[in-house]
C-alpha cells in the first residue's frame, strides 16, 4: 500500500471538474485509491461522493492507494494533486 | 412603472417583452412494476439517451462558449455515469419493485439535497447541476422530447431558475436577457450569461403576471423596470445604443491582424494589473501581455507572498493566454506603491528614492522568490520577464545572474521551468542613453512613458499644480523614444511602449514611423488601437 497527504491550494477546493477529473485519473487504474479528510472519505472513482467530502482550499487530504499497479496509481494521482489541486 | 431589485449577473442592459416561462411540473409518480429486468434495462437505455444529449449540448457549448464553460456538461456526464447515484437507481427499482422514474426522482432529489445542506455556497449551487441530470433522466423515461424552449420573438425570459443545460439551449438570437428566482452569481447558468454576453438578474422576486409586459432590464443598477415610463424608456435605449456602438468596434476588430496598410505587423498587447484582468485582455483580444504588473501579489498581502502563491497566479494568466507572451515585471514597489511588511523607510523624494529593482538587487531573497516562480511558470505557458527602473548595465547584469542562479537551482532540485526572454523598462533617461549597450543584454524593451516624462521633465506626476505644463508630447520624449528603437535595434533588441502613450492614437503613427514593435495598452484600448493601426 501506498500513500500521501495533500494540501489543497486551490481557490474552490476539490470543485466539480478537477473532482471529475481526478475520477477519469483513477478509473485507469485496477488500484483502489481512497481519499480520506478527516472522518470522512470516498473512493476516488466516485465523483459525487467526493464533491460532497466538501474539502476546501488549506484541508489535508490523506490518499491511500493499494492493489497491483500502485507504483504507476501513486505516481499519477500524487502529480495530478500537484499540477490541478 | 414598477420596479425591482436583484443580485447583478451581467452588467448590461436589455429593454423588451417580458417571457415568463412557466415549467411543466414533472410529477413523477410512484407505480408497482412486475418486470424488474425490463424496468432496469429501461433505466440503462434512458441514461445512454441522456449520456448523448449531454454529449450533444457540449459540442454546441464548446462552440459557442467556449470549452472552459462547456465542460459543466462533462462533469455533467460524469455524474450521470456516477457509480453510486445509479446503483442507487438500480437497488431501488429492484428492491422496491418500483418505476424508473420515480426511482430516479428520488435518487436524484436524495442527492441533490447532501450537496444542498452543505455549508459552502459553492457546492450547494451543485444541488441543481444534480437536478438538472434526475429531470433530464426523468423527461428521456416518460418519453418527453421537447427540452427545448422555443421563443417566438426576442424576450426577457423570467424563470423561477434555469438550469444550464436549459440555458444553453435557449435560442440566443431571441433571448434578449433572462432575470430569474433562484440561482446564485456563482451557479453556471451565471457563469455562462456572462460568457454568453447577455444581461441577467438573479434573485428578483418574480411575477407571473409580468408575462407579455415591456420591461427594461438594467444591470448596471441591478433592477427590473415593469412598464417603465416614456423617459425611462429613453434613457434605457440610449445607454444601450452606447453599449451596441462599443460593441460593433468591438466586434469588427476582433480576430483582425493588427498590420498597417503597408503591411508592418505590430504586436498588440495588453496592460494587466492582476489575474482577473487577463480575461479583460482575452475578451479584447489581445495577442499577449505586454506588463503584467506583479505588485499585486505584493500590495494585496499581508506578508511576503510564497513562490507557490507567486506561480499560481504566473500559472494562471500563462494558461488563459494560451501560448501568447505573457510579460512579467518583476517587483516594481517603493514610491507611491508600499506595502507596510517592507518596512520601507519614509523618503524626502520617494520617486527618485528606494525602489523597484534597487529593492530587488538589494534583497535578493524576495527577488528571488518571484524569478523562481516566473521561471516555474513559464513551463505553463509563453513567460518573459521584465526588470524596471534599470539605470545602469550593472544592474540588468547583476539581475541575469541572478535569474541564472534560480534557474540552476530549479534544475537541481528537478523542477522544471521554460525558457523566458528578457526585457528591461526604459523608464529613466540614463537608460535611453545607454539603450546601445542595454540592448546587447537584452531580448526587448518596453517603454514606459509615464515615469520617462516624468524624469525627464522633472515634474512630479503626484503634483497637480504641474499638471499644465505636464507635456507627454514634448519633443524631448519623442525624441527619446525614437533614440531607444534605433538603439535597441542596432542592438538586436525588439522594442514596445507599456506606458500611457502607447493609446494615444495621435501618436500611433509617429510611433510606427519611428519602427515600434510592440504596443500594450489597457484591455479597453486594444480594440481602438488596432482599428487606428489598420488605417496607417
Amino acid at each position: 500500500m501506498k500513500s500521501f497527504e495533500y494540501m489543497i491550494n486551490d481557490e474552490l477546493g476539490i470543485h466539480a471538474r478537477p473532482a471529475g477529473q481526478l475520477v477519469k485519473e483513477a478509473k485507469k487504474f485496477k488500484s483502489s485509491i481512497v481519499l480520506k479528510k478527516g472522518e470522512k472519505e470516498a473512493a476516488a472513482n466516485l465523483l459525487l461522493k467526493i464533491m460532497s467530502m466538501g474539502v476546501k482550499k488549506g484541508d489535508n487530504v490523506f490518499i491511500t492507494i493499494e492493489g497491483e499497479d500502485e507504483e504507476a496509481a501513486f505516481e499519477a494521482i500524487q502529480n495530478f494533486f500537484e499540477s490541478n489541486l | 412603472m414598477e420596479q425591482y431589485s436583484g443580485k447583478v449577473i451581467m452588467r448590461k442592459i436589455a429593454i423588451g417583452k417580458i417571457h415568463f416561462l412557466t415549467k411543466d411540473e414533472q410529477k413523477v409518480r410512484r407505480e408497482k412494476i412486475t418486470d424488474i429486468n425490463a424496468e432496469c434495462s429501461r433505466f440503462e437505455t434512458a441514461k445512454d439517451k441522456a449520456g448523448t444529449q449531454l454529449q450533444a449540448l457540449y459540442e454546441k457549448a464548446k462552440k459557442e462558449v467556449g470549452e472552459a464553460e462547456a465542460a459543466i456538461f462533462e462533469v455533467h456526464m460524469m455524474m450521470l455515469e456516477d457509480d453510486d447515484f445509479c446503483d442507487s437507481i438500480r437497488k431501488m427499482i429492484t428492491n422496491q419493485q418500483i418505476n424508473a422514474e420515480y426511482a430516479v426522482a428520488v435518487t436524484g432529489d436524495n442527492f441533490a439535497r447532501v450537496f444542498g445542506e452543505m455549508d459552502d455556497e459553492y457546492m450547494q449551487a451543485r444541488a441543481a447541476d444534480i437536478k438538472d441530470i434526475s429531470d433530464r433522466l426523468v423527461k428521456v423515461l416518460s418519453g418527453k422530447t421537447n427540452d427545448e424552449h422555443v421563443l417566438q420573438e426576442p424576450v426577457i425570459l423570467v424563470a423561477e431558475d434555469l438550469a444550464p443545460s436549459e440555458t444553453v439551449q435557449l435560442d440566443k438570437s431571441k433571448l434578449l436577457g433572462f432575470v430569474t428566482k433562484q440561482g446564485s452569481s456563482n451557479s453556471h447558468t451565471a457563469i455562462l450569461a456572462r460568457t454568453m454576453n447577455i444581461p441577467a438578474l438573479t434573485e428578483v422576486d418574480i411575477r407571473q403576471e409580468w408575462h407579455g409586459k415591456t420591461a427594461v432590464l438594467d444591470g448596471y443598477h441591478g433592477i427590473l423596470i415593469i412598464d417603465p415610463s416614456e423617459d425611462t424608456l429613453k434613457e434605457a435605449q440610449k445607454k444601450q445604443e452606447e453599449e451596441i456602438q462599443k460593441a460593433k468596434l468591438l466586434e469588427n476588430f476582433k480576430g483582425k491582424e493588427t498590420i498597417t496598410k503597408s503591411g508592418k505587423k505590430i504586436h498588440l498587447y495588453a496592460n494587466i494589473g492582476g489575474v482577473s484582468d487577463a480575461g479583460a485582455a482575452l475578451m479584447n483580444d489581445a495577442e499577449g501581455i505586454g506588463l503584467f504588473r506583479s505588485e499585486f501579489l505584493y500590495l494585496e498581502s499581508n506578508t511576503y507572498p510564497t513562490e507557490e502563491e507567486q506561480l499560481k497566479a504566473y500559472k494562471a494568466v500563462a494558461e488563459v493566454m494560451a501560448g501568447r507572451k505573457v510579460i512579467i515585471r518583476t517587483l516594481d514597489i517603493g514610491a507611491d506603491k508600499q506595502a507596510d511588511y517592507f518596512e520601507l523607510a519614509k523618503e524626502e523624494n520617494p520617486a527618485m528614492g528606494y525602489r523597484a529593482i534597487r529593492i530587488c538587487l538589494d534583497r535578493k531573497d524576495i527577488f528571488k522568490t518571484q524569478l523562481r516562480a516566473a521561471l516555474r511558470a513559464s513551463a505553463f505557458g509563453n513567460i518573459s520577464i521584465m526588470f524596471p527602473m534599470i539605470i545602469s548595465l550593472n544592474e540588468v547584469i547583476e539581475a541575469k545572474k541572478l535569474l541564472a542562479q534560480s534557474k540552476e537551482e530549479l534544475a537541481n532540485q528537478g523542477i522544471t521551468y521554460g525558457e523566458v526572454e528578457i526585457g528591461v523598462m526604459i523608464e529613466t533617461p540614463a537608460a535611453v542613453m545607454i539603450s546601445r549597450e542595454l540592448a546587447e543584454e537584452v531580448d526587448f524593451f518596453s517603454i514606459g512613458t509615464n515615469d520617462l516624462t516624468q524624469y525627464t521633465l522633472a515634474i512630479d506626476r503626484q503634483n497637480p499644480k504641474l499638471d499644465k505644463i505636464y507635456d507627454s508630447h514634448h519633443p524631448s520624449i519623442l525624441r527619446m523614444i525614437e533614440m531607444t528603437v534605433k538603439n535597441g535595434h542596432d542592438g538586436g533588441a525588439w522594442v514596445g511602449i507599456c506606458g500611457e502613450l502607447a493609446a494615444d492614437l495621435s501618436l500611433t503613427e509617429t510611433f510606427l514611423d519611428m519602427g515600434v514593435d510592440e504596443l500594450s495598452v489597457s484591455p479597453a484600448f486594444v480594440l481602438p488601437l488596432r482599428e487606428k493601426i489598420r488605417t496607417i
